[in-house]
């Protein structure tokens, strides 16, 4: 390939120690993200939160991140302090989490809260901050920003708090984000309406996106590149547009539990897990 | 989307003072049967104890026609709901009566001994407040680590610790033995009566005065004696800041604000605190509250005259005007600090609007 990635990840892994000795959550994942749409499927419990939030070394002790390699654009990650690792949170790597109603503060307006991040980053007047704001929430097609500016979560329903979580998010104009279930906690009919703005936005931007999601279909739809996660490793790379003609056995078992109009079936297969799955090595997602 | 659109402003604004005006309305109303409530009761308790207070008025020696002039005086002939409004009608005038004990009016009494309770409560607190926060706010943050620890133990102390020994003790050492503090009352004998009495809080006055001399002595009596209260202050302050540091520390809009790469310091105090904020001030409000109700066993030890050795005092002498004004007294106060940490949730609570 011919472009340098974004993001490099060679063999991350993300344990916690526990009372029953250590608990791999991811196990050796390795991937690379250009400015491409890049989604990660999997099961709860599969590690596919775990290694957004390991990207960004969110994960708390006792919890621990391990990698060969993540590296951001030649910078390694893992070798930064805290303070330096503020300044890509937010600046270069952002991530808007499954529901806006506790990922976005209660007590502060939303205009305090989308300011807060640009002035951090940038150091900017509070008047630029605030034209800088304004003309963020208009990007994610969002009436009235003046008043929205003012007002608290509290106030917003669900589909527009998620878009001004993506206003708050890419203010600071981020090469990367990390979307975590963004549109999981929303109703159908607003889903299509944040995910365009998302797509849009990225597109627009180039950036790099990670869209973390449970919903094959909607990954397919929507990102150009899928990672399947079993059991903290990928068990499958391939093509958004080629997922049809994947080949693992839990890949094809995700898709065949799927319900479709066009071909109606009485009952639906049942997932059928093999052991071996979480025993086999992890494939690469690098290019 | 719709949602927000019922935030009005400017043009709505007459419909947002009637809601405001009826809050008061009821907030004055539920004030006013509490107080008519408590005043009742403490009432009809006085009226059914087995003390004759006409008997404690005229003497034992008293004739029948001098006692049974008495009675009626003290209207003690009427029904018992005709003498309840005869007590309201006083006490809105500000008449509790006189005391049994000093003949003297209550109400005088009350207004010299409150402000030394008071004195002695907002000190305490605010050594309360002041160590007991930011000790629970680190020994969140740090859960699980030696601070966390030092604090539980600290607290657990301060809990299980009764306050005569912890009184005595501190007596002993600091000024029987040390001489840093002064000892029990609140001047020593030398300086009383040397400044005018303004506010009735012995601080207060002498700073008023700008006699050094004289804030400095009262300075070194009430230390002790506040540093006691404050110190369960704290221990009760802290625990709670813990644990809603706590809960709100898991929060995800937590994970936001680290996401946005904001130190951990504004992560900390500015998102995480700012969401106990509410919580917190009704507990300090109401560990404010015990406070001023009188902290019965420090007055007496300190030979405090606060409001708490008062209403003992009174108590076990049967002095039933007194007590009476002393309940209502310390009832009102319990009750405006509950509407003022009501308030005050609406102030910082967007929520609550």
């Amino acid at each position: 390939m011919s472009e340098k990635p974004l993001l490099d990840i060679k063999n991350l892994r993300v344990t916690f120690p526990t009372r029953q000795g250590e608990f791999e959550a991811v196990r050796g994942v390795s991937f690379t993200l250009g400015r491409e749409r890049l989604g990660i499927v999997g099961e709860s419990g599969s590690g596919k939160s775990m290694t957004g939030r390991a990207i960004l070394r969110l994960i708390r002790p006792p919890g621990r991140v391990e990698a060969d390699r993540l590296e951001l654009e030649g910078i390694d990650l893992l070798s930064l302090d805290e303070k330096a690792m503020q300044k890509i949170r937010g600046q270069r790597i952002s991530m808007v989490m499954q529901d806006p109603k506790f990922s976005l503060n209660p007590v502060m307006n939303i205009g305090d809260q989308i300011m807060e991040i640009y002035r951090f980053h940038t150091g900017a007047s509070k008047k630029a901050a605030y034209e800088k704001a304004t003309e963020m929430l208009e990007a994610v097609s969002i009436r009235d920003p003046e008043r929205v500016m003012r007002a608290y979560p509290h106030e917003m329903s669900g589909g527009m708090g998620q878009r001004i979580m993506i206003a708050m998010m890419l203010v600071t104009e981020p090469e990367i984000l990390i979307a975590d279930e963004p549109t999981s906690a929303l109703d159908v009919s607003v889903q299509t309406q944040v995910l365009s703005i998302i797509d849009r936005l990225v597109r627009e931007r180039g950036m790099g996106l990670i869209f973390i999601s449970h919903d094959l279909n909607l990954v397919s739809a929507f990102c150009d590149r899928i990672l399947i996660m079993y059991a903290g490793r990928i068990v499958e790379v391939c093509e958004a547009a080629r997922l049809n003609e994947a080949t693992h056995p839990y890949t094809r078992g995700l898709l065949g539990s799927l319900p479709r109009l066009d071909e109606p079936r009485k009952r639906l297969s049942v997932l059928q897990r093999d052991a071996d799955w979480r025993e086999t090595e992890s494939v690469s997602g690098r290019q | 989307m719709a949602v927000a659109e019922n935030n009005g402003t400017g043009r709505r604004a007459s419909p947002r003072f009637l809601k405001v005006l009826v809050k008061i309305l009821k907030t004055l109303g539920s004030v006013l049967i509490t107080m008519l409530g408590l005043m009742f009761v403490t009432f009809l308790i006085g009226r059914v104890m087995p003390v004759d207070p006409v008997l404690s008025v005229v003497g034992e020696r008293a004739g029948k026609d001098v006692y049974d002039a008495a009675y009626r005086a003290m209207g003690l002939d009427k029904p018992i709901l005709v003498q309840f409004g005869y007590y309201l009608w006083d006490v809105l005038h500000g008449d509790f009566g006189i005391s049994l004990l000093n003949a003297r009016p209550v109400a005088e009494d009350i207004k010299r001994v409150f402000p030394a309770t008071m004195e002695l409560a907002t000190l305490g607190t605010f050594f309360g407040v002041f160590i007991g926060v930011p000790l629970g706010v680190v020994a969140a943050v740090k859960r699980g680590s030696w601070i966390d620890q030092v604090a539980r133990v600290v607290a657990l102390v301060g809990y299980s610790m009764p306050i005569f020994w912890l009184g005595l003790m501190g007596l002993l050492i600091f000024y029987g033995i040390l001489g840093w503090v002064g000892g029990p009352g609140r001047l020593d004998i030398f300086y009383e009566d040397l400044i005018p009495t303004r506010t009735g809080m012995v601080l207060v006055d002498s700073l008023l005065a700008g006699d050094w001399t004289v804030f400095k002595n009262a300075l070194s009596h009430i230390i002790l004696p506040a540093s006691i209260l404050g110190y369960y202050a704290m221990a009760y302050i802290s625990r709670m800041t813990r644990s809603f540091m706590l809960e709100q520390l898991s929060a995800e809009y937590i994970t936001t604000a680290r996401v946005k790469g904001l130190p951990e310091r504004t992560v900390i105090w500015r998102h995480a605190f700012g969401n106990i904020k509410v919580q917190l001030i009704t507990v300090i409000a109401l560990s404010y509250a015990n406070l001023l109700e009188g902290a019965v066993l420090t007055e007496t030890i300190f030979s405090w005259p606060g409001i708490g050795q008062y209403i003992t005092t009174a108590l076990l002498s049967a002095d039933m005007n007194a007590v009476l004004g002393g309940t209502v007294v310390v009832g009102l106060i319990f009750v405006l600090l509950n509407i003022f940490s009501d308030l005050l949730y609406q102030v910082f609570d967007p929520r609550a609007k």
